[in-house]
């Protein structure tokens, strides 16, 4: 067990390092570098003085050589300053992490919630007018751009009916609980809709798989009841392909983040990283993605945690080959 | 999805493969459904400059004495807050949206294949290391990247300057960037079924024969990866259309004066709370595109797929 933990977590660690370095280029192939917004917001500044601050800052040494330099200072905890926030990278990250982690864990939640008894009930009347519903539910789900149901969620609730808030986070604090929990409604709807359908089809699918196993055959001559059938001998093994899938779709939490917390104006790490990217605020957007990346890269580890528990068959020794 | 799909095709006599993939295709009403719906939207999207050219031309031009018309006969879906009429606009969108679906899935299936089929072929090592990545890159936050992949300025990166003025060039930029991480998923299929094909006799026996690697993974394993290679790709459509219209809607993809349904919800945003159907017909009409797109594929899986049906009875 042990071993198998350090041997992905040093893979992870791998992972990170090189995506640090995959980003860093990127964002230097962005239009402009920090001298230039300085010359653009202090029109006195003459082209000598530019090149003497490219130099002062390193800006004309190779890549490679910057990414190291970044990359020491990283290590020893400084992230730069955020442009656009006038504060410490970290400072302005923290808050926006908290309300991601609220927005995606309630969405998350909810949509397994809904979508692992929708799947188990298609998967258990196969072709029968509730699996069409289901069904066809799943694959609207699927095929809708989020970004345009936000703006129709917001439409319909937020103007036509004016019982919902249109985005923003309102003052905590402010009205109760339900003044906090009625901005989080819209856009925790929107991202449930848009991730509810995938995870159903995919519960639907291992489940129908797992139905037609001899030992569930066996389960039922022996006279279990149809229910126990499904919840105690069929769902432990089919769960297992789920539990893969839905982690290696913990990236995608975050495309959804992005897209939602841009529409509602919700401020979290979405945003954060649309806003930085657009803003020029290098520092920022090369951390707030890469600890994208990282909480994604723990998702992914967690989700072997997971399925090696879940299978009593697979030994980590066999995992880690 | 609506036929009885557990009740196996029987073959005839005498009826060749086509008619029996297709015999087995039509009884998904809803893929036929989403075929025909396709074929209906291409048709429009590329009759466009003919909608125009009936309206007298003036379809794309800026007209701000009739801003937000309501819909007439010259203009069925009324116009928009430069008084350019709505449905034309829409139907060049779907052109662009169309387009960048196609293509960027069919390059993307391209890329997949041949690291899928290099990595199932020669196992080992090169395997290994191909899967590694592959899945990192499945692991990864997509769209927070590519939105940083979107911002790159291509004069940094070499690209002559008089092509990036060009105006097509967001187009081509938008193909290559959907290309460059959609190809994870066609090259684990192809992978796994090259794996499995190439310890089948009749690759066996094409490398007893000398065979050279390139021959065997091209004419012999190639050919019978066809079906699942059509079937992801024609899935990936759907999805390449929804990272597109996104990427265009948050301004990153197609640029205007280009129209895209996704650079078309960006315009109507501002509108929206006065004129929602602008936002509504460019949403739904990828909403519409993506869903056929997935019915065809998921047909295609079962009329292609032998196991599909057989795993049905």
């Amino acid at each position: 067990m042990a071993r198998f933990l350090v041997h992905r977590l040093w893979q992870s660690l791998l992972v990170l390092g090189l995506m640090s370095f995959v980003v860093y280029s990127l964002i230097g192939l962005m239009p402009g570098d920090p001298v230039d917004l300085m010359i653009t917001a202090d029109p006195k500044i003459t082209s000598e003085d530019a090149a003497r601050l490219r130099q002062l800052y390193g800006l004309d040494r190779p890549i490679v050589e910057r990414y190291g330099n970044w990359l020491m200072a990283a290590l020893q905890g400084d992230f730069g300053y955020s442009r656009l926030f006038a504060k410490p990278v970290m400072e302005a990250l923290k808050p926006a992490l908290a309300n991601t982690v609220l927005l995606l864990g309630l969405s998350f939640t909810l949509a397994l919630t809904i979508a692992l008894p929708a799947g188990i009930i298609a998967a258990t009347r196969p072709y029968s007018k509730l699996d069409y519903a289901i069904n066809g539910f799943a694959f609207a789900g699927i095929s809708v751009p989020s970004f345009w149901l936000g703006l129709m969620l917001i439409v319909v609730f937020a103007v036509l009916f004016g019982v919902l808030p249109a985005g923003g986070t309102g003052d905590l604090g402010q009205g109760g609980v339900w003044g906090t929990l009625k901005f989080l409604v819209l856009p925790v709807a929107t991202l449930t809709i848009a991730s509810v359908g995938g995870h159903t089809r995919y519960m639907r699918a291992a489940m129908i798989e797992t139905l037609r196993q001899d030992y569930i055959r066996t389960a039922r001559a022996i006279g279990a009841d149809e229910t126990r059938v499904v919840l105690h001998h069929a769902l432990r093994n089919a769960l297992i392909p789920v539990v893969t899938i839905i982690a290696l779709d913990f990236g995608n939490l975050f495309s959804g983040a992005l897209i939602t917390e841009t529409i509602f104006s919700w401020p979290g790490m979405g945003r954060l990283i649309f806003d930085s990217v657009m803003g020029n605020d290098f520092n920022l957007a090369l951390v707030a993605l890469l600890l994208a990346t990282l909480l994604t890269l723990v998702g992914n580890f967690l989700a072997d945690v997971a399925y090696v528990a879940l299978d009593p068959r697979i030994s980590f020794r066999e995992v880690e080959r | 999805m609506t036929a009885p799909v557990d009740v196996p095709v029987p073959v005839q006599a005498g009826e060749s493969v086509w008619r029996l993939l297709w015999r087995r295709f039509v009884r998904h009403r809803l893929a036929v459904a989403g075929a025909g719906v396709l074929a209906a939207l291409a048709l429009a999207a590329l009759s466009a400059p003919l909608v125009e050219a009936v309206q007298g031309g003036a379809g794309m031009s800026v007209d701000l004495l009739s801003r937000f018309r309501p819909p007439s006969l010259a203009h069925p879906l009324g116009t928009d807050e430069l008084g350019r009429d709505i449905l034309v606009r829409l139907l060049y969108g779907g052109r662009v949206s169309l387009f960048v679906g196609l293509t960027a899935a069919v390059v993307a299936a391209c890329a997949g294949t041949v690291v899928g089929l290099i990595a199932g072929y020669h196992g080992g090592r090169l395997d290994a290391f191909l899967m590694r990545f592959t899945d990192g890159v499945i692991a990864l936050p997509l769209l927070p990247l590519l939105i940083v992949l979107a911002a790159i300025d291509l004069n940094k990166l070499g690209v002559p300057a008089d092509v990036v003025a060009s105006e097509h060039v967001s187009l081509y930029r938008i193909v290559a960037i959907v290309a460059l991480v959609g190809w994870t998923t066609v090259a684990r299929l192809v992978r796994g079924t090259a794996l499995s094909l190439r310890e089948r006799p009749f690759v066996r026996a094409a490398e007893a024969q000398g065979a050279t690697a390139l021959r065997i993974m091209t004419v012999h394993i190639l050919p019978n990866l066809a079906s699942p290679i059509i079937v992801a790709t024609t899935l990936s459509v759907g999805h390449v259309i929804l990272l597109e219209s996104v990427l265009s809607f948050l301004g990153l993809g197609i640029q205007p004066p280009i129209a895209s349904w996704g650079n078309l919800l960006t315009n109507a945003q501002d509108f929206i709370l006065d004129r929602p159907l602008l936002g509504f017909y460019p949403g739904f009409l990828i909403f519409v595109t993506v869903i056929a797109f997935n019915f065809l594929g998921d047909g295609l899986q079962d009329a292609l797929d032998p196991r599909a049906i057989e795993r049905r009875r």
